[in-house]
């Protein structure tokens, strides 16, 4: 339990670099970017929210910096992230909540998907060493992976979508639908989902299924695995529990570090697509030069990385029995 | 003390009927072996032709604006042109130079970084690598592209020397990790206690003894840092934060997007400068998978073995 | 011949490389019987965990069998597919290995372990399976609560004694032992040797026990194969080698102990090296060592010869043109 302890603190440090980092960037940039944000503030906004706003970004304070740090920490706290500058005046905290289920339940579910795929097909590619999987698999999937995967969404949309016309190009349900809990909602809702969620698993599934490929191969030499051999196991068994169960220990704890990269693609897959998730809502941010909601985003990516990170934990306490401690004598 | 890394000499000598090659000899003929490297290699090659020859090559001056608007692919355009009246080839060839720059300045850059803070955190220990360590975790973690896409929004316009920092400022904690790790396998190794021993300082022993037998993880860790700043300028790029009047890839696929290419007939203007990203971030992949087999070789492709077979 | 429980019939095993594969198991014939307790002694790096993998058709990529057989009770065990073999595994023979540390899975308890082994050959219920694992720990004299510990939490002698309790679960004829003593101590080895006999005596199984060391197998071995270079050079009753060992290296081995009872000795190594199997020297392979190299030694491989009814040496000087010439018959 002391790693989790360990672990836990590791993540308020996390959060309070990201938060440092949010801080410090408008302060250090050359003054213009702010500046010009805040002009087109002036006269629309209560002095109130003028005021909060300053206190964001540095913009005229009389305060020293370790006063205006510690009050932007505890607005953080409170959820005041600001209000957003190009869906103003909405509150920045409403705007990601409405684009947050699209995210979690596109990448979200496909990252899962993508990870238990590659791991399985990379644990049966090792395992049929020279086989298909193992020969064609890794090499193909080493050069897929490399591809970017706006480019690759890109692709998709103009062979499937407008190509062909199988899937819709864009969006996460038919326009000028009602949003609501029925079945042909739902249907539009997968129907939508289909190539984003294609392009994404696509593209990440060759880091998953490499190293675990790669795991397994150095696991089967392990001499537990020729003494499960030696009991004459079912060959399965032994590929599964003895030689799986074992070489997917590192992937665990790999996902998490990979994860960022893997968010970072399927971000600008939403953008191309133009999928109201947390990726399009960035790009929109960029556009309009609004910086509230772009830290604010930063700020939740950095939670939920460090959530996956955490649940990533808890599965590698679970499935390795020595991460546990105590020995007998 | 015989020295792992010692140079046989400058050219190969033949002994007992087996060629020795020098280091970079034995490179060579590894990547030349295999074949996924020499993809990797000849891909790479090609590009760095054309970003080298561009002036001789393209038909066109690219932002030449003259010609027929969103053109289909003609004799004289092979590639089209865009929406603006330029052609789409002249602007792939030239588009090749910004990409080949940043990917290899900031792998580098990216990778230096890696050695200083990865290597030193292993060698000094206790309580720097327990900072150094942490900083790295937290740098790794740290989503990158909402962080660079935050700093270059600050920063637009700025130009290409600062889109290579931002790549470089969230790019370097996973070589790090990797070659902390590496040098912490070394570290308990025999021939550092003599160099410790006969009072080498530490700088000498990291440089002169540690560096020199982790050049394979080193070289995978420069490609590696080179395809993800490929990829992160490409995206970056494509989002408008990067240098938008400069002719890249990354900027036609914005500027491609921006006027709708794919709907309005110029499908080209966008798919061929991602294509050719792919292509060079599948070089450099497949050089890091390749140069990943070289130090490890289990990992290389294995025949099916006739006959009673293993598990 | 007749009733041997194991026979190995001229045992080839290569290992594929880059270049010519290396041999390290070079036409090795012997053969067990029922009960018998035979050591496999050498230095590291003479073939002898490859031999007894390759017994124990447990052998990985690159290595495998080039020629020779294995038979085990009379069936040759390379020819019986994959299926049947299965089914002999751990019923009919059992391995033990050297590191238990490493042949335990780490995330699986002993129990599970065990278990495993028992409902891969039989339908048996969970709790039956569960009473015959406490029982083959309690031979061993491990507590039936360790069911359920993890490897990791068990010392090393734990370890070691859980995998023999493992071997026992069918109580198979033969049970291979690769060096299964060398990650203890002294006294550990002492303590395990002892208690291998012991069950041995009580359950009858035949033995084949891979070792380096010489004086714990002397002990307890009814026969002795002495090892080198992939080859047998020695074969035959312990006690017989021990008082008159025939062959140079054995000669050497036995010169290298010393002997708790008895004169004072002057110890001896062998000087030299064991060959680099890849390249390794003509004519008899130990004839670079050798205190007693005659010429031919250097050229012509020596033949197998028996001087007496089972046993075997490898070497010139024992062949009957040598013993007629009255060089000599018995060792120094």
């Amino acid at each position: 339990m002391a790693v989790i302890a360990r672990r836990l603190v590791f993540f308020v440090i996390t959060l309070w670099a990201a938060l440092t980092i949010n801080f410090f960037l408008p302060r250090l940039m050359p003054g213009g970017p702010v500046l010009a944000m805040m002009s087109r503030f002036r006269g629309h906004v209560t002095p109130q929210a003028m005021r909060s706003l300053e206190l964001a970004f540095g913009v005229d304070i009389h305060e020293n910096l370790l006063a205006q740090y510690i009050q932007y920490l505890g607005d953080i706290a409170q959820g005041r992230f600001g209000l957003s500058v190009s869906f103003f005046p909405v509150p920045v905290a409403q705007i990601l909540m409405q684009a947050l289920p699209w995210t979690l339940g596109l990448i979200g579910v496909t990252t899962i998907i993508s990870f238990a795929l590659g791991t399985l097909i990379g644990m049966v590619a090792a395992w049929r060493r020279g086989g298909l999987a193992d020969s064609v698999l890794p090499p193909v999937l080493v050069v897929v992976s490399a591809f970017p995967y706006f480019w690759f969404g890109l692709i998709c949309i103009y062979l499937f979508s407008a190509g062909l016309g199988w899937f819709p190009s864009g969006f996460a349900y038919d326009l000028g639908s009602p949003v609501a809990l029925s079945w042909s909602f739902a249907g539009q809702v997968l129907r939508h989902a289909a190539l984003p969620a294609f392009t994404i698993t696509i593209t990440s599934i060759g880091g998953w299924l490499l190293t675990m490929r790669n795991n397994m191969i150095a696991t089967l030499s392990e001499d537990y695995v020729r003494m499960a051999r030696a009991k004459g196991l079912s060959p399965l068994r032994i590929m599964v529990l003895y030689a799986g169960r074992n070489a997917v220990l590192p992937n665990i704890t790999g996902f998490a570090l990979s994860l960022g990269f893997v968010l970072s693609g399927a971000l600008l897959t939403e953008i191309v697509f133009t999928y109201p998730g947390l990726g399009y809502l960035l790009y929109q941010a960029v556009v309009g030069e609004d910086y509230p909601l772009m830290q604010a985003i930063f700020l939740l990516i950095t939670v939920a990385v460090l959530a996956a990170v955490l649940l990533a934990d808890v599965a590698n306490v679970l499935l390795d029995p020595r991460t546990r401690g105590h020995q007998y004598r | 003390m015989d020295r792992s890394t010692a140079v046989d000499g400058p050219t190969g000598h033949v002994r007992g009927g087996a060629v020795r090659l020098s280091p970079l000899g034995r490179v060579g003929a590894a990547v030349l072996a295999n074949r996924k490297a020499a993809a990797g290699a000849l891909l790479l090659a090609l590009f760095t032709a054309v970003a080298l020859l561009a002036p001789l090559i393209a038909p066109y001056d690219p932002e030449a604006s003259d010609f027929l608007p969103t053109a289909p692919p003609s004799a004289a355009h092979w590639l089209g042109t865009t929406s603006l009246g330029q052609d789409v080839l002249s602007q792939v060839i030239w588009g090749a130079r910004p990409s080949l720059v940043i990917g290899l300045i900031a792998g580098i850059v990216a990778t230096v970084i890696s050695i200083l803070v990865g290597v030193t955190a292993a060698y000094r220990g206790g309580l720097p690598d327990l900072l150094l360590s942490l900083a790295t975790d937290v740098f790794l973690v740290l989503p990158a592209l909402p962080l660079m896409i935050v700093i270059a929004a600050y920063l637009k316009g700025s130009g290409t020397w600062v889109l290579i920092a931002v790549i470089v400022v969230t790019g370097w904690a996973f070589g790090a990790r990797q070659l902390r790790a590496q040098a912490l396998s070394l570290r308990g190794r025999e021939f550092l206690e003599a160099a410790r021993v006969r009072g080498e300082r530490g700088s000498y022993v990291i440089v002169c003894e540690m560096l020199p037998t982790m050049t394979s993880l080193i070289a995978a860790n420069v490609l590696g840092a080179a395809l993800y700043a490929v990829l992160a300028a490409a995206g970056l790029q494509f989002l408008g934060l990067g240098d938008i009047n400069a002719i890249s890839w990354g900027s036609m696929l914005y500027w491609a997007q921006n006027n709708e290419a794919l709907q309005t007939g110029a499908p080209l203007w966008a798919i061929v400068p991602g294509l050719c990203i792919a292509l060079l971030g599948a070089a450099l992949a497949l050089l890091n998978y390749a140069f990943d087999e070289l130090s490890n070789p289990a990992l290389r492709a294995a025949r099916r073995a006739r006959g009673r077979r293993a598990p | 011949m007749g009733d041997a429980l194991l026979e190995v019939q001229d045992l080839v095993v290569e290992y594929a490389g880059a270049g010519r594969p290396v041999v390290a198991v070079d036409r090795v014939s012997l053969s067990l019987r029922r009960g018998e307790f035979l050591g496999l002694v050498g230095e590291s790096g003479c073939g002898k965990s490859t031999l007894c993998f390759a017994v124990a058709q447990l052998l990985l990529p690159p290595a495998r069998v080039a020629s020779g057989r294995v038979l085990f009770k009379g069936r040759d065990l390379a020819q019986i597919g994959e299926r049947e073999l299965r089914h002999v595994r751990w019923r009919e023979f059992s391995v033990v290995m050297q590191s238990a540390m490493n042949a335990l899975n780490p995330v699986m308890t002993i129990g599970a372990q065990l278990r495993d082994a028992i409902a891969a050959h039989e339908r048996v219920a969970g709790r039956d399976a569960n009473a015959r694992a406490a029982e083959v720990l309690r031979l061993v004299g491990i507590d039936a609560l360790h069911l359920r510990s993890y490897p990791h939490q068990l010392s090393g002698g734990m370890r070691q004694r859980a995998m023999i309790a493992m071997a026992l679960v069918f109580t198979p004829d033969l049970i291979v032992m690769d060096e299964p003593t060398s990650a203890l101590d002294v006294v550990g080895q002492r303590a395990l040797m002892a208690q291998i006999k012991g069950l041995q005596r009580r359950f009858g199984f035949a033995v084949l026990f891979v070792t380096h060391d010489m004086s714990l197998v002397g002990r307890y071995s009814d026969r002795l194969a002495i090892m080198y270079a992939g080859q047998i050079v020695e074969l035959g009753a312990t006690e017989a080698i021990f008082a008159q060992p025939r062959h140079p290296y054995s000669q050497g081995l036995l010169m290298a102990f010393p002997s708790i009872s008895g004169p004072r000795q002057h110890l001896q190594g062998i000087p030299g090296q064991p060959p680099d199997l890849r390249e390794p020297p003509a004519g008899c392979r130990f004839h670079p060592r050798c205190p007693r190299v005659l010429e031919r030694c250097r050229t012509q491989a020596p033949p197998p010869c028996a001087p007496r009814g089972d046993d075997l040496v490898l070497c010139h000087l024992y062949t009957p043109k040598e013993a007629e010439r009255g060089r000599l018959s018995t060792a120094p």
